[in-house]
């Protein structure tokens, strides 16, 4: 009896949920309704095999449950049955599957007047291309993949010159207006999912794979990667914003062209050594840092880094939140260098500064620091902390402990890396709920100092 | 050469080994074997339990459990994925119950090889001690997910990419020998050991079940064997297989031209039928099970027989199911769609006939009875889950969430492991010779049951609200409500509940062991002939002096006019008590077409 | 026994229509020894495995960066030498069959050591090929060569392990007539790898 009453009880309960429950697919904002009218279809089938095979089931369980006096019916098969069952799930099977299959071929067949993006996928980062002026994507290959030219394009093919390339987390797409995703990857299998537009795909290494969709609602969505590619597969966000075609137009003037990208001068140090008098007050001359003035070391740092943070600052991504004292102080200082080769210039002259480690102030346990920093830290800031430009991970090995033991905590309190512009905080905020407390976090710490060894 | 004679005519030359070492060690006896197997496997099987607990407390509770970091995480979940659907389910199914009941069921004296059979046990224990080994190596075990999709699998920035893939790949290559050895025995006994008047109409659902998937197995870890060695060599030699030109975390690699898109291929040539090899045990097993208790025959025992065939046939055309966003010819979508669709009929049919096999019966509340008849609630429930994943365009967006997660565990890592428990306690009396306590076992059921569908029925909305799966934490999203994190928890809670009443199970059956009442030969009054052994537990050999002589199918219950309720398959027809004024069984001819 | 008609007999009759008419006590268990079952299968899953390795060749073949290997000579010497190796394992095999158990002997020796030619000959095509520099990670078309002739010669060695346990036997003087079925076995094996070779030989070469 309880049996009965149970299977009752799960199949009311599993239609009520489903029925009732909160959780269901997003709003869609895309051209792809037919997709989610296919699910309810499928529902709406399955959901009634479902309820009538089980609630059948509970009724033979009880009616035919077991008495002494009572004898089962000996019945081998009964074909007429059997063949009127088998042709109803046919049936109701075809009722389904058609449906999908005529989505299907729409899904595959792209719109002739659909326009190109790419999105190119890395270890765990995303970054966009539009074709630029002529319309066409230059052809591009991760062989050519270098720090000068992250994007791999190939140097000799004139259609990849006025190519836009966007290497921040975040892509426009104009609304109403069917786009062909082209999908690249350049390590590993990635998958480019908007739930809001219901279609994904994977990026495979090695070829170019394609997805199209109309976006149909203005407002920006997240993208997340839902193909398993290492470590930070679950940090792998980008944004994709959709606008109204001016808003859009204007978004994709401000990008810069790939010969934008190449004529683009990397700083020059000597033009930096002025504008860094202002820094050397607290960073020292040397860059070598001051703990009295909670100054941190910057010799020694990549000046990619050093561009980055110093924009983060002026356009107040750091330092604004009011836990983060030090930060503030920082802001009206990086306000001084007006323009962006300004930045360069200083970045530039930092990176060409004398490196000496930092003297050592933080203690603790480095067995276990190693234990955490190895399997996590390590994959990104290279197993002797050297940092990884191609994963935008700093240098650690030598720059200032009690500095490193700051930071730590901020992104674990959300002092840092939260604000929305910040394109790897979430990375940090997320990896560094591996280190449970304060000595956790001395433990790491205390292991990188052991690093700078060289 | 000499005229052959039947094996079933020939003398048996099986001496009894006296050595302890010989009788339960190196033992060449089947249902010593099999025991070997069925513990082993739990064992790893509760390996693999607690991890899916450990991953569960990370996904309930982010960011309170900080040992478990991200990489412990995809280890945990790639060594529990890869433990439950190879070294506990295919061994416990084939390797267990294959063993035991194969032998029994058809009345065979053993395996046709006895030796080769004790070999598939050793490799089959040494690919676990390698696999097992994995997690003390440095880097741990790999990350990669079950599916070890290169490039990422032999990558850095993977965990385990250096020792622990290798030893994975090597696990599975000698797990591959094992099975396959194991395997050519079970197939050829089924062809040639069958006793007299055991036609292959007469053997028992179980039998049939164990047969078509060793089949399977025997055709599909062939692929998986070709690609773990091709995946091997570009792990050691830089060979470019799989691996096109990629950079790897800034540095530039030597391979080029490798597509990654070959390795899923083959991967699913062998994971789709796979998990039908963990599937059609299952339904052959239940199936006696069901007739069993409700003291009636089989419903459509033809079309059971036909249907395994048939779905075993499909589940080779069917494997790019899986890959349907996986960036191959999108065109392949319409034929895969349609072939996977299919199978949903077959599949069908034996979902009604099980149902319909109830229908008329009189049925007994047995503990094995209640986990058969959840495997049919929960098999429904996740094989139709299955024909949304199926249906490729309903599968764009749920592929690759917690959908997919909520569909397999349902279907494999639930119905089956009703299965599993239905059959274990099924033939517990007759494998120990004591009887289970009840009290317990229906515990034990009402706890994973209802646990079990607790855990996995909100995953599935999880999965439709667009939640990845693999993934260490979810993070804040701009779909995903704040709601979903107390869900988590909530299936969590469920995990740990369901996680810890195994215990109840583990203590019944030791307990039994110890202190159980004494089980007579054939507790459930069945027919097949394993229930009709001379002795129980049986001895080496099952069968004393006389193999048995088969008369009818498996499934002879309540004839009319006959006086018990059921007819052993070994009993002459003349023996058959009558009810008074019933007339002759013999004379008996057809009641149906 | 005719497995498909015997998939449709009704088992629950009580006087069952078996496939072929035979009394109810029959089993239709197939009547020779299960070596063969279990060989058939074997070969079958060996089948498989080598028909999966040339799918994957031919996919890989496609994609641009493929450059065909020279084609070695040894192989065609190698190729004889296991084509009348298997010839000769047939020629005892019948042989015995007719009852001259006399040539067993001289059989299995010729036939074992044409095989062991074999095996070395390949090695030596691995050497040359490495000498002239083509190495097994310099292009899939070397991986493929040097993967799919090692995977052929492992089975080959495995079935000599088997010759070798046939000829202990015969050598410590068991009745020739009882290593018959070892024989027949090894025979049916080497065919079916040589015919595994040619398919390989014939794609190595001409692609
Ligand atoms: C025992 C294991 C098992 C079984 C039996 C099944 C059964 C089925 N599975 Fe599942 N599946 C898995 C184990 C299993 N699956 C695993 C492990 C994965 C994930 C692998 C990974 O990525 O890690 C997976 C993933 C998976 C996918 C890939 C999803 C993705 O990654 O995007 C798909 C897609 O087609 C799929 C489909 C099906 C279908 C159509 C069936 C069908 O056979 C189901 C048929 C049964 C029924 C339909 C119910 C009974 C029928 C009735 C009650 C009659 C009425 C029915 C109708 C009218 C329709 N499965
Ligand atoms: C048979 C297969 C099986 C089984 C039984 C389970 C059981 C469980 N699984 Fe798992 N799981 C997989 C196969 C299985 N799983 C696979 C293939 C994956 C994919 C891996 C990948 O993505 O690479 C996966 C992934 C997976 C995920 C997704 C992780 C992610 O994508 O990030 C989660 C998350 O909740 C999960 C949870 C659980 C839980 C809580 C249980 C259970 O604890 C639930 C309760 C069930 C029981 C308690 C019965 C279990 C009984 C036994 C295990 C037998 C033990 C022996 C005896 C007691 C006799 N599993
Ligand atoms: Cu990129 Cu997951
Ligand atoms: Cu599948």
């Amino acid at each position: 009896m309880p049996f009965i009453i149970a299977i009752v009880l799960l199949v009311i309960a599993s239609v009520a949920l489903h029925l009732l429950s909160p959780w269901y697919m997003t709003p869609i904002a895309s051209n792809w309704q037919s997709i989610d009218n296919t699910i309810d279809i499928t529902f709406w089938v399955t959901g009634f095999v479902f309820v009538t095979v089980n609630l059948f089931m509970a009724y033979a369980v009880y009616r035919f449950r077991y008495r002494r006096d009572r004898r089962a019916k000996y019945e081998p098969e009964n074909k007429k049955l059997e063949a009127w069952l088998t042709v109803a799930t046919s049936v109701g099977v075809a009722a389904m599957l058609a449906p999908g299959l005529f989505v299907w071929a729409d899904f595959v067949e792209v719109p002739q007047d659909a326009h190109e993006v790419e999105a190119i996928g890395q270890q765990w980062q995303w970054s966009f291309r539009y074709p630029g002026a002529d319309g066409v994507m230059g052809a591009a290959d991760a062989r050519f993949v270098t720090a000068e030219n992250p994007f791999g394009m190939d140097e000799d093919d004139p259609a990849g010159r006025d190519d836009i390339l966007v290497s921040a987390q975040e892509m426009h797409l104009p609304v109403n207006r069917p786009v062909k995703m082209l999908l690249r990857s350049k390590d590993v299998l990635h998958d480019f999912a908007v739930a809001q537009f219901r279609v994904k795909m994977d990026l495979v290494p090695g070829s170019v794979t394609y997805m199209w969709l109309t976006p149909t609602l203005i407002g920006s969505y997240d993208i997340l990667c839902e193909e398993l590619c290492g470590l930070g597969h679950f940090v792998m966000r980008g944004v994709v914003v959709v606008d109204d075609e001016a808003t859009y137009n204007s978004w994709l003037a401000t990008q810069p062209t790939y010969a934008q990208t190449l004529a683009q001068a990397d700083g020059d140090p000597a033009q930096g050594q002025p504008s860094y008098a202002v820094c050397a007050a607290c960073h020292g001359v040397n860059g070598e840092g001051n703990v009295a003035l909670n100054a941190p070391k910057l010799a020694g740092q990549e000046d990619w880094y050093l561009r980055r943070q110093l924009n983060y600052f002026k356009t107040g991504v750091r330092g604004t939140h009011a836990d983060d004292v030090y930060g503030a102080q920082m802001r009206p200082m990086a306000g001084t260098l007006a323009t962006d080769d300004m930045v360069a210039n200083v970045a530039a002259y930092i990176a060409a500064m004398p490196d000496m480690p930092a003297p050592d102030t933080i203690t603790g346990d480095i067995a276990n620091g190693q234990a955490l920093f190895e399997p996590t830290c390590g994959v990104c800031h290279s197993e002797r902390g050297e940092g990884i430009w191609a994963v935008n991970a700093p240098k650690l090995a030598g720059m200032s402990d009690w500095y490193l033991v700051r930071q730590l905590q901020n992104f674990k309190s959300g002092v840092r890396g939260v604000h929305p512009d910040d394109e790897y905080g979430f990375q940090m905020t997320s990896m560094v709920q591996a280190l449970a407390d304060d000595s956790a976090i001395n433990d790491v710490v205390a292991y990188i100092n052991t690093l700078d060894a060289q | 050469m000499t005229t052959y004679i039947p094996l079933a005519d020939q003398p048996s030359e099986l001496h009894d080994p006296h050595t302890f070492i010989a009788k339960y060690v190196w033992s060449q006896d089947h249902k010593v074997i099999a025991i070997q197997y069925g513990s082993t496997a739990v064992f790893v099987g509760l390996i693999a339990l607690v991890l899916s607990g450990l991953m569960r407390l990370q996904l309930g509770y982010p960011g309170t459990f900080a040992f478990i970091d991200p990489s412990d995480y995809y280890q945990f979940v790639t060594m529990h994925g890869m433990i439950m659907v190879i070294y506990l389910l295919t061994a416990l199914f084939l390797g267990g119950f294959g063993n035991y009941l194969i032998p029994l069921q058809i009345g065979a004296r053993d395996m046709v090889f006895p030796y080769l059979n004790m070999l598939s046990y050793w490799f089959y224990l040494l690919s676990v001690i390698i696999l097992l080994a994995s997690f003390f190596v440095h880097g741990g075990p790999t990350g990669a997910g079950w599916t070890l999709y290169p490039p990422q699998a032999i990558l850095r920035g993977t965990p385990g990419a250096d020792m622990g893939i290798i030893l994975m790949l090597l696990s599975l290559a000698v797990f591959i020998v094992a099975f396959t050895m194991g395997g050519l025995n079970y197939v050829t006994t089924v062809l040639q050991a069958r006793t007299h008047g055991m036609t292959l109409m007469r053997m028992p659902l179980a039998v049939w079940g164990i047969f078509v998937a060793t089949i399977l197995g025997l055709f599909a870890f062939p692929a998986l064997f070709v690609s773990a060695i091709m995946m091997t060599f570009d792990k050691l030699i830089g060979t470019s297989f799989f691996m096109p030109a990629v950079t790897s975390l800034g540095t530039n690699l030597e391979n080029s031209g490798g597509s990654p898109i070959l390795f899923q291929h083959l991967f699913w040539f062998f994971g789709h039928p796979e998990v039908y090899i963990v599937a059609l045990p299952a339904f052959g097993l239940v199936s006696d099970v069901l007739s069993t208790h409700a003291r009636k025959n089989i419903f459509g025992y033809r079309m059971m027989v036909w249907a395994i065939v048939a779905i075993g046939a499909l589940s080779f055309i069917v494997w790019a199911h899986h890959m349907y966003v996986s960036g191959m010819n999108p065109y392949f979508g319409f034929f895969f769609a349609f072939t996977t669709l299919i199978i949903a009929v077959p599949t069908a049919i034996k979902v009604y006939n099980w149902v319909l096999t109830l229908w008329h019966g009189n049925i007994r509340m047995t503990v094995p009875m209640l986990f058969a008849m959840g495997f049919i609630f929960t098999f429904i429930h996740g094989g139709l889950t299955g024909i949304f994943l199926g249906n490729v365009t309903v599968d764009l967006p749920l592929s690759d969430t917690y959908f997919v997660v909520a569909h397999f565990h349902m279907v494999m890592g639930v119905s089956p492991v009703m299965v599993l428990f239905a059959a274990i306690y099924h033939w517990f009396p007759k494998m120990s010779g004591k009887m289970f306590n009840v009290t317990l076992g229906k515990i034990h059921f009402w706890a994973t049951f209802l646990g079990t569908y607790a855990i996995y029925l909100p995953m599935h909305y999880l999965g439709l609200l667009g939640v990845p799966r693999r993934y260490f934490a979810i993070g804040t999203t701009d779909f995903i409500p704040e709601s979903a994190q107390q869900l988590n928890a909530n299936i969590t809670q469920a995990a740990l509940f369901v996680g810890v009443m195994q215990l109840v199970f583990i203590f019944n059956i030791i307990y039994s062991l110890a202190r159980g009442p004494k089980a007579d030969g054939n507790p459930w009054e069945a027919t097949s002939l394993e229930w009709q052994t001379p002795d129980t537990p049986p001895h080496h050999g099952n069968w004393g002096e006389k193999l048995p002589v088969v008369y009818r199918w498996a499934y002879e219950y309540s004839v009319p006019g006959v006086k018990a309720d059921f007819v052993p398959q070994n009993i002459p027809p003349e023996e058959v008590e009558m009810l008074p004024g019933a007339g002759k069984y013999v004379d008996r001819s057809e009641v149906h077409g | 026994m005719n497995p498909l008609r015997a998939l449709f007999e009704k088992p629950w009759q009580r006087t069952p229509q078996t496939a072929d008419g035979l009394s109810v006590e029959h089993s239709q268990a197939l009547e020779h020894p299960p070596q063969k079952t279990a060989l058939m299968f074997f070969l079958g899953v060996v089948g498989v495995l080598f028909g999966l390795f040339i799918t994957a060749y031919f996919v890989r073949m496609e994609l641009d960066d493929w450059r065909p290997m020279p084609e070695s000579q040894l192989l065609w010497i190698n190729t004889v030498l296991l084509f009348f190796g298997s010839v000769v394992l047939q020629w005892t095999h019948s042989r015995l069959k007719h009852g001259e158990a006399s040539s067993v002997k001289a059989g299995l020796l010729l036939g074992g050591l044409l095989t062991l030619g074999f095996v070395y000959g390949q090695f030596a095509a691995w050497q040359d090929m490495r000498a002239a520099g083509y190495y097994m990670y310099n292009n899939p078309a070397n991986s493929f060569f040097y993967v799919l002739t090692g995977i052929h010669a492992l089975h080959m060695l495995g079935g000599l392990w088997v010759w070798t346990r046939a000829g202990i036997r015969v050598w410590s003087g068991t009745a020739p007539e009882k290593v018959g079925l070892a024989v027949e076995l090894c025979a049916v094996y080497w065919h079916f790898l040589l015919l595994v070779w040619l398919v390989l030989f014939a794609l190595l070469s001409y692609t």
